[in-house]
């Protein structure tokens, strides 16, 4: 397989410290969604919705808000912020199994 | 006491502890939010407060916390509110807070604590040394170290505008010496608490937590990419508090006759030998400086004011021409080379083309009495270092028990 280099993402040139606001503040709020946590995911959840049965067990416990609900059926994982703990696979029951966790090392 | 004072009609001499007329700034300054938990000797200060607040004196929000830790976290709350917060403590009270201490100063929070300074544990000790605020010098604070009531006052009140000045935004600590002024009685002059009120203003945040028009994120996690960025700018604000703290201290001097620098230089100018120190240490060393000087010997001495920002320039131009100094702390670092006003002041020596003789004394610690037998055995020190031209011991440990 020929191997193609990928090209290197042009660093983004950040703003100096005369010209951000002091003490680390961010003048907005709600910022923490465009914080992408799932960078720092080592193994991901493969969920399975032929096997899920929407106990929503997965999404109790879910230490971020990464099990996505929609018109009440689970859809899916949101991958910007599943840090790949592993809880959702953990509590999921073992008569249905409908998450597995996978190594995610890209 | 200059002229100006004395004719201002609303100078009163008062006699009060230390404690009472901190607790008198405080109740002129008229915080929003205090947030505080007792600990000798400190206990007075807010314990004073509180009994304004009972009685309707000031309508500040007092939040009697469980812990230390608590005051400092409820008081950077506060201040990120956009509140003006106080608090105030002692020794373990102030170990107590560490890390909450470094989050106001990095979180760039104008807080002002009075500290009265008392010796860490153990051996458990409520008396007066330094090594408290001292292991603090690191945390972002500003330091302004008293040697008197009537300083500890007046430093609590330009300590207000000197944290909430725009080009510093940073955190202010004001210090007495535990008991020795805490709770010793002085005549005080008070300003009117009118003039407080002039003077202190009111804090204008440029941004707060309360503001819901326009909504802020105080403390986010702060990487690899922008955190230096954040500390340069703390950094920057304690090369402006310089400018800053002199600013507010001529203001200071117009109101209330009382003239305020980095440090005092008391009979310096001509001096041969001096003595540098901090605190109510300073008072007993000038008595003997003026008994040596009447008898013609050349001895000056410098009192610190500000540790923090430390005026090394400024100390380098007082000190350097001067052949003989002995620096005085009344905390160890235990480091095996000193006590923390010696490192720094050699430190701000180094780059003078002549330089003192200097050598060290760790003295006062847990409160022991400093004597004026004491201060005179630290010239007669100097003056063999002027003749002989040689440290003999350079770390001294003085009225200690052999």
């Amino acid at each position: 397989m020929a191997v193609k280099e990928k090209p290197v993402a042009q660093e983004v040139q950040k703003p100096g410290w005369k010209s951000i606001p002091i003490g680390g503040l961010i003048l907005r709020g709600g910022t923490a969604a465009e914080f992408h946590t799932g960078d720092w995911r080592t193994e991901k959840p493969i969920w399975d919705g032929e096997k899920c049965t929407n106990c929503y067990l997965c999404w109790v416990y879910c230490p971020d808000t990464s099990i996505l609900l929609e018109d009440g059926k689970v859809v899916g994982v949101d991958y910007d912020h599943c840090k790949g703990c592993g809880i959702c696979a953990a509590v999921c029951p073992p008569k249905v199994r409908a998450i597995e966790m996978v190594p995610d090392r890209d | 006491m200059g002229n100006s004072a004395l004719a201002n009609e609303a100078v009163k001499s008062v006699a009060l502890t230390g404690n009472e007329a901190v607790a008198t700034a405080m109740r002129q300054i008229h915080p929003d939010v205090v947030a505080a938990y007792p600990i000798t000797p400190q206990t007075e200060i807010v314990q004073i407060f509180s009994t304004f607040v009972a009685d309707g004196l000031v309508q500040t929000e007092f939040v009697p916390v469980e812990s230390e830790h608590s005051a400092m976290s409820a008081t950077v709350g506060a201040s990120a509110a956009g509140a003006r917060a106080m608090t105030a403590t002692s020794a373990n009270g102030l170990a107590l807070m560490w890390e909450v201490l470094y989050i106001a100063a990095g979180l760039r929070l104008p807080i002002v604590m009075p500290v009265v300074n008392r010796a860490l544990s153990a051996p458990i000790n409520i008396h007066c040394d330094h090594s408290d605020t001292m292991g603090a010098r690191d945390s972002g604070w500003i330091q302004l170290y008293s040697e008197n009531a009537q300083e500890a006052y007046d430093n609590l009140i330009q300590a207000v505008r000197i944290a909430e000045h725009p080009e510093v935004n940073l955190p202010v600590m004001v210090m007495m010496d535990g008991f020795i002024i805490s709770h010793g009685m002085e005549n005080v002059f008070l300003l009117s608490d009118e003039e407080v009120r002039k003077f202190v203003g009111e804090r204008k945040p440029h941004y707060t937590l309360l503001d819901a028009e326009n909504p802020i994120t105080v403390g986010p996690l702060d990487l690899q990419d922008f955190y230096f960025e954040h500390r340069r700018q703390q950094a920057e604000a304690m090369f402006n508090a310089d400018k800053v703290v002199q600013e507010v201290a001529d203001e200071f001097a117009k109101l209330s006759g009382r003239q305020y620098e980095f440090f005092e230089a008391y009979k310096l100018d001509d001096a041969e030998m001096a003595i540098v120190v901090i605190g109510s240490t300073a008072g007993t060393a000038k008595y003997v400086v003026n008994e040596l000087r009447a008898k013609g010997v050349k001895a000056g001495l410098l009192k610190m004011r500000m540790f923090r920002p430390f005026p090394a320039a400024r100390l380098r131009e007082a000190l350097a021409d001067i052949p003989a100094v002995a620096v005085m702390d009344r905390a160890d670092s235990l480091a095996a080379c000193g006590g923390p006003l010696f490192g720094d002041l050699r430190a701000a020596l180094y780059s003078a083309s002549k330089r003192p003789l200097m050598n060290n004394y760790i003295y006062g610690l847990g409160g022991r009495d400093v004597t004026l037998d004491h201060i005179r055995t630290v010239y007669q020190d100097l003056e063999e270092m002027l003749r002989t031209g040689e440290v003999k011991r350079e770390i001294n440990y003085l009225g200690v028990r052999e």
